[in-house]
């Protein structure tokens, strides 16, 4: 019979090391793309997988601890919270950049549609 | 983060700043949270909570404070309006 604690412990760090991987590759997008509105993709793969997994991660952890429930309700409050809040955000910064002006590049050169260049 | 630092301080425009500072945001809610557990003091997710609700408001206030002023490095021109 497989202990239930070490898959438990692999399982979590696994997740926890793939939510890490897309907050790095995130970061990294937010820095190097060329376009504010793919800039805004980079920052919703941070958002959305990288704190999920990690929270879910966390949560698969919490449940070894004294009271261990308490605080996978704790974070299952967080990620769920996160889980809505973050694309609300991400939506209201692209309408918020859309309605004064911005635009995306476009076509294989990537360049702004509006200044013909 | 440090990442994300280098694009809220260089960004561009203003929507890079505020964008790169709500990813802050849920870095540090995350680093809040995973400090706690290797602390080994759990009680540290309430304020991880706490963190992620004040993110949230805080981006929307922002957005809502600079919604009526013309951004200084905007790539291209205002939509509509022929005189812009």
């Amino acid at each position: 019979m497989i202990d239930f604690y070490i898959v438990r412990d692999i399982v979590s760090w696994a997740l926890m090391i793939t939510g890490g991987i897309a907050i790095v590759s995130g970061a990294i997008g937010l820095v190097r793309f060329p376009d504010f509105f793919s800039r805004i993709h980079a920052a919703g793969v941070t958002d959305t997988g990288g704190a999920e997994l990690i929270i879910i991660g966390m949560m698969l952890q919490a449940t070894g601890y004294p009271g261990g429930w308490l605080l996978v309700a704790k974070l299952a409050f967080i990620g769920a919270f996160l889980f809505l809040t973050s694309p609300v955000a991400t939506h209201a910064i692209a309408h918020a950049a859309w309605m004064t002006g911005f635009k995306p590049m476009q076509g294989k050169d990537l360049r702004y549609d509006g200044d013909g260049k | 983060m440090i990442l994300a630092l280098v694009r809220a301080f260089a960004g561009p425009s203003l929507y890079d700043r505020v964008l790169a500072g709500n990813s802050f945001g849920t870095k540090t809610v995350l680093l809040i949270g995973l400090m706690g557990f290797i602390t080994g003091r759990p009680d540290f997710l309430d304020i991880a909570l706490l963190y992620a609700l004040i993110n949230f408001t805080a981006t929307l206030a922002i957005l809502r404070f600079f919604s009526y002023r013309t951004p200084k490095g905007a790539p291209a021109e205002p939509t509509g309006g022929k005189g812009a």
